[in-house]
């Protein structure tokens, strides 16, 4: 069994989809749901602990050895990835059930939980397979369902979100495609751990460098690093509160695992940094995209925007660390996409529980709110504490770890600009409190209720965890560092 | 043990907590218990690392004990047990749990072993201690507020940054000797120097403290400064720039002091008078000065409580505070005049009083170690502090012309707390033996030999004398309804005023300050703004797929060109 657990971290959540379509009955399916993805979530930690303990582990899929066969190889980076994703879908999870009451008609919630396990199954899927053209499937496999559970939005502009980010998404997975298709041309294999070591004795010939173009811009679409980040604000906003908060946190780090992956297993951090640019580059889109990103949410009237907006900026943080090319820089990366998982999914969770009460996320409708959803709105102002950087959060040991790397790489500017753009999220952040707690609500608006228990149950658990790994931070940090090193050839 | 090392701050905060949810005579027992029960507490824990974790690669200390904390740790004990019963009768919980929260703050940044702890209380003390200014709930304290706060926060970035530095260079947290070497050591060095009300740096404390309510001012006495005080002399004790630096804080606030016309206002300025004197023993750093300075920051904390207690008593009952309003009090205050007069006798350095004790070391040290010209600035600044904090405040309020006013004696807590304090002043200024006792060194130092005693009284008497005879002559400055100019006029007047005229954005200074930003923002994006960013055009119709998938475009197109490019 336990020989068989990277296959069943994938297969689990794949096979329970359609067995979803049996059961029928939303509630049970939700009940079904979270069962898969609770087990899901125990196998990544299961493979965490071995993958720490033992080191790498291989799997044969149907027994034939790689590069003929496909395999799955889990090392450090992936099981740390597996358990993030694993670990928010769950907690999400627990509010769907009663999220869904409000957002989605009851003849669809049994496709939504279906759709929902196919996403899982994708994400999972890209982060523990070690065949580049299985990297493609699950990506399709989990962007299609995403087009789905965006569109199943109440609001009538998530069709609309939900096309683009079709058209944009599936641009980016062609890209992908195409570049793998080079690389599979210039070495006639699509096993990673094979083409890392085949890709250095091919020439270096234009259509190598092509093949890591496509892929880089590709996977940059699919992980919205500014400015290709326009599909995602609209995308997040008018999709399904639960698949905001699912998504978050999760789909955009998918995209970033990949890039790391490429850029240092695959093709290598020597020939990745030498073909382009990538220092330079992504140092000043990353900049950039803190910057723009974060002003942009500051003029944002619907809150899921300004969180959204906000996540565009958190993803230039930490492609600042990826340019940095320093294991402490990627540690900063990795660091910090565990800790905006945790931040994200809580700020949404909480934002799904207030349109649940008053059935919008637009500013103005937060007036007094601080009052009467006292909760929801503690859990909301800890996590915008945590995306400020406050200490004593998750988000201040991210920022701590990539100023830190940044100093010791020499970039004293740009560790004042990393400052700096903690000031932007306490503007937006503020906003958000000011109108919550300062302002009253309109007159005649009925006064609202608490969000139920089983919203704040989940948001809390998140809320929770910004603060506990905020202040231990032996597993993130020890995960982090030690993936960052094995990426860069240093065993611990 | 019973209730092994548990950090100071905790009981505070446990105490701030129940304060929340909790009315009446119930609170206010609880309120007193806390203090005294830490106290003891503290009393009988033994030195040491108490408490330790990992934190990313680095040990982070969130309890050290040793002489120099302990000393700090007593202070604020006392100080917040005197602060607490002052303010006993106050109904308004916010007032009740940030004061609460706001000592706890304070005893938890001096016990603090690692620059990361020390960064949190840091905050702490400034998110807390503003809800003591806001609690008077007028305009002007809001404003007030808000700039204390902008400025205290600042520090505390300050502090950060220079932590992240000091961290760079030299690869632990742990809280010791700094010194003005690389950049951390001066980042840090001026993020405690805010909070230290260094020259030009101190407005925020003259101009935030007198806003404060009349209970509020006590706490914020105690406290703020006081850590600073603490953090410096565990990071730059014999740094020689403090020196001149604190030379410089004792003899400035005189002139404002003299003129100003709000007492509690000429109280915060003698506070940065009293402070610049631990700062010039901090830099002396000797064991003697250093000895002086911590003993003059605990025994500063009571009587400038005192001070701030009585004048508090005076708004409380009369609700001026302004010179030229008071007057005559004596008559029917004759309890708050007699403490007052024991606290302003304190701060003059009175033989026999705990002003003297602890000020006379410094200067001893000053001579002792070359710096005469210091030494000389020192001894005008003692003559100020008798002039305006010994002279002026009594005999403004209590005597002088009598203003009508027939207020009685303040609520029976307050004068408790009042002759609490009293009590401390003249027992450490008689026996000072217990006070020496527990200092970081140990000096053998006597002050009450002649030399020290003779010089200090010829001081005091000629300047009482000075006193007299200006004020009979007329010239001594009379009370009038001003404002003094001082440095925060550049940043609150004059760097505004020209901001309007060219940007014509900065006006109320906490809304505008952000809504000016934002107007920056706009013009420096200009129409980019405009198109991509206005909520408008996103919410109604999102950008064309068009327009996204031609980025996609000219970025393939960027990382090609750019890939060939390298190769060519």
């Amino acid at each position: 069994m336990l020989a068989h657990l990277p296959i069943l971290q994938v297969i689990v959540p794949l096979l329970a989809a359609p067995t979803c379509l049996i059961l029928r009955k939303p509630s049970l399916v939700w009940l079904f749901t979270l069962l898969a993805s609770a087990s899901a979530f125990v196998i990544s930690i299961l493979l965490l602990q071995q993958v720490m303990a033992e080191g790498t582990l291989i799997y044969e899929l149907g027994g034939w050895s790689a590069p003929w066969g496909i395999e799955y190889r889990i090392d450090k980076l992936n099981a740390f990835l597996a358990l993030i994703i694993s670990g928010v879908s769950t907690v999400v999870l627990l509010a769907a059930h009663t999220s869904l009451e409000k957002e989605i008609p009851q003849d669809r919630q049994t496709l939504f939980y279906i759709l929902y396990l196919l996403s899982l199954t994708g994400m999972l899927g890209i982060v523990t397979t070690g065949d580049a053209f299985n990297v493609f499937v699950f990506l399709e496999i989990s962007s299609l369902s995403a087009y789905a559970l965006i569109a199943l939005g109440k609001d009538r502009r998530a069709l609309w979100a939900s096309f683009q980010y079709l058209i944009m998404g599936t641009i980016g997975a062609t890209f992908i495609l195409i570049g793998i298709g080079l690389m599979y041309q210039m070495t006639g294999t699509l096993n990673m751990a094979d083409l890392a070591s085949r890709l250095p004795e091919v020439p270096q010939s234009r259509t190598l460098f092509t093949a890591y173009a496509f892929f880089i811009v590709g996977v940059c679409l699919k992980l919205a690093l500014f400015p290709l980040h326009l599909w995602l604000p609209n995308a997040y906003a008018y999709a399904p509160s639960i698949v905001t908060a699912f998504f978050a946190a999760t789909s955009t780090k998918v995209a970033i695992y990949l890039l790391i992956r490429f850029t240092f297993s695959v093709f290598g951090v020597e020939f990745s940094f030498s073909v382009l640019p990538l220092e330079t580059l992504f140092l000043a889109l990353g900049l950039l995209g803190i910057f723009v990103a974060s002003t942009t949410a500051i003029y944002q009237n619907n809150v899921k925007h300004v969180f959204a907006y906000s996540s565009v900026a958190q993803i230039g943080y930490m492609i600042v660390g990826f340019s940095m090319a320093t294991s402490a820089g990627l540690t900063a990366t990795l660091l910090h996409l565990f800790n905006h998982a945790l931040m994200k999914s809580a700020l949404f969770l909480a934002l799904g529980a207030v349109v649940y009460r008053i059935g919008s996320a637009e500013l103005n409708d937060f007036r007094g709110l601080g009052r009467q959803m006292p909760l929801t709105m503690t859990a909301i102002v800890i996590g915008g504490l945590s995306l400020i950087g406050i200490p004593l959060t998750v988000g201040f040991v991210s920022k701590w770890v990539l100023v830190v790397a940044a100093i010791e790489n020499g970039w004293w500017p740009v560790a004042a600009l990393i400052l700096l753009g903690s000031l932007l999220a306490v503007v937006y952040v503020w906003r958000i409190v000011e109108t919550a707690y300062f302002k009253t609500p309109e007159p005649g608006r009925k006064p609202v209720k608490e969000a139920p228990i089983t919203f704040l149950a989940p948001v809390w658990i998140l809320v929770s965890a910004n603060i506990y790994f905020g202040i231990d931070t032996r597993l993130s940090v020890e995960v982090a560092q030690a993936a960052a090193e094995s990426l860069f050839g240093v065993s611990p | 043990m019973w209730m092994t090392e548990l950090p100071p701050f905790v009981p505070f905060f446990i105490g701030a907590l129940i304060a929340a949810f909790t009315r009446g005579p119930v609170r206010s027992v609880i309120m007193l218990v806390i203090p005294i029960v830490s106290a003891i507490h503290l009393w009988l824990l033994p030195e040491g690392v108490h408490l330790q974790f990992a934190f990313l690669d680095y040990q982070l200390i969130p309890f050290r004990a040793d002489k120099l904390s302990f000393m700090f740790g007593y202070v604020f004990h006392i100080a917040a047990f005197i602060s607490i019963v002052y303010s006993l009768h106050v109904r308004d919980t916010t007032q009740q749990v940030a004061g609460m929260l706001y000592a706890g703050s304070g005893l938890g940044a001096v016990f603090a072993g690692d620059l990361l702890t020390l960064f949190v209380f840091w905050e702490f003390l400034a998110f807390t201690s503003v809800f003591l200014i806001w609690a008077r709930k007028t305009p002007r304290a809001y404003i007030a507020g808000m700039r204390y706060l902008i400025i205290q926060v600042f520090s505390g970035i300050l502090l950060l940054v220079g932590t992240l530095f000091y961290v760079t260079e030299n690869g632990t947290l742990v809280f010791e000797y700094i010194g003005l070497e690389g950049i951390a050591g001066w980042l840090i060095f001026f993020a405690i120097g805010i909070k230290c009300a260094f020259p030009l740096m101190h407005n925020w404390l003259t101009d935030a403290y007198p806003e404060a309510t009349p209970t509020g001012t006590v706490f914020l006495s105690a406290f703020t400064t006081k850590v600073a005080v603490y953090a410096l002399a565990r990071g730059y004790p014999g740094t020689e720039l403090l020196v001149y630096v604190g030379a410089a804080m004792t003899c400035f606030p005189i002139f404002f002091a003299v003129i100003e016309n709000d007492l509690r206002r000429v109280l915060a300025y003698s506070l940065i008078n009293q402070v610049g004197f631990m700062v010039c023993g901090i830099g002396i750093g000797t064991a003697l000065a250093l000895n002086g300075a911590i003993s003059h920051a605990f025994n500063d904390v009571i009587f400038k409580g005192l001070l701030f207690m009585s004048m508090g008593a005076v708004l409380h009952m009369t609700g001026r505070i302004n010179g030229s309003d008071l007057g005559g009090l004596y008559k029917t205050m004759p309890k708050t005049t007699m403490l007052c007069i024991v606290g302003a006798a304190s701060i003059s350095a009175f033989p026999l009083l705990s002003g003297f004790v602890s000020k006379s070391m410094v200067m001893t040290a000053a001579l002792e170690n070359g710096f005469d010209g210091i030494w000389l600035m020192l001894l005008f600044a003692s003559a100020g502090v008798f002039h305006h904090a010994g002279i002026k405040i009594p005999y403004f309020a209590f005597f002088a012309h009598d203003s009508g006013l027939r207020a009685s004696d303040p609520p029976t807590n307050m004068l408790i707390a009042m002759s609490i304090a009293a009590a401390l002043c003249i027992g450490i200024g008689v026996y000072p033996a217990a006070l020496y006792s527990v200092l970081p060194y140990d000096t053998g130092y006597n002050p009450y030999d002649a030399t020290h005693v003779l010089a200090q009284t010829q001081l005091l008497f000629f300047s009482a004398l000075a006193f007299v005879w200006l004020n009979l002559r007329g010239m001594y400055p009379p009370e009038l309804r001003s404002t003094n100019l001082d440095v925060d006029w550049t940043y609150r007047r004059f760097l505004p005023s020209i901001l309007q005229r060219s940007a014509s954005s900065i006006g109320k200074v906490d809304k505008a300050i952000r809504l000016s930003f934002l107007n920056g923002l706009n013009r420096f994006l200009g129409s980019l703004s405009r198109q991509q960013q206005g909520p408008s055009s996103l919410l109604s119709k999102g950008h064309p797929a068009g327009s996204m998938v031609m980025w996609v475009a000219v970025f393939l197109a960027t990382y090609l060109l750019l890939v060939f490019i390298r190769q060519l």
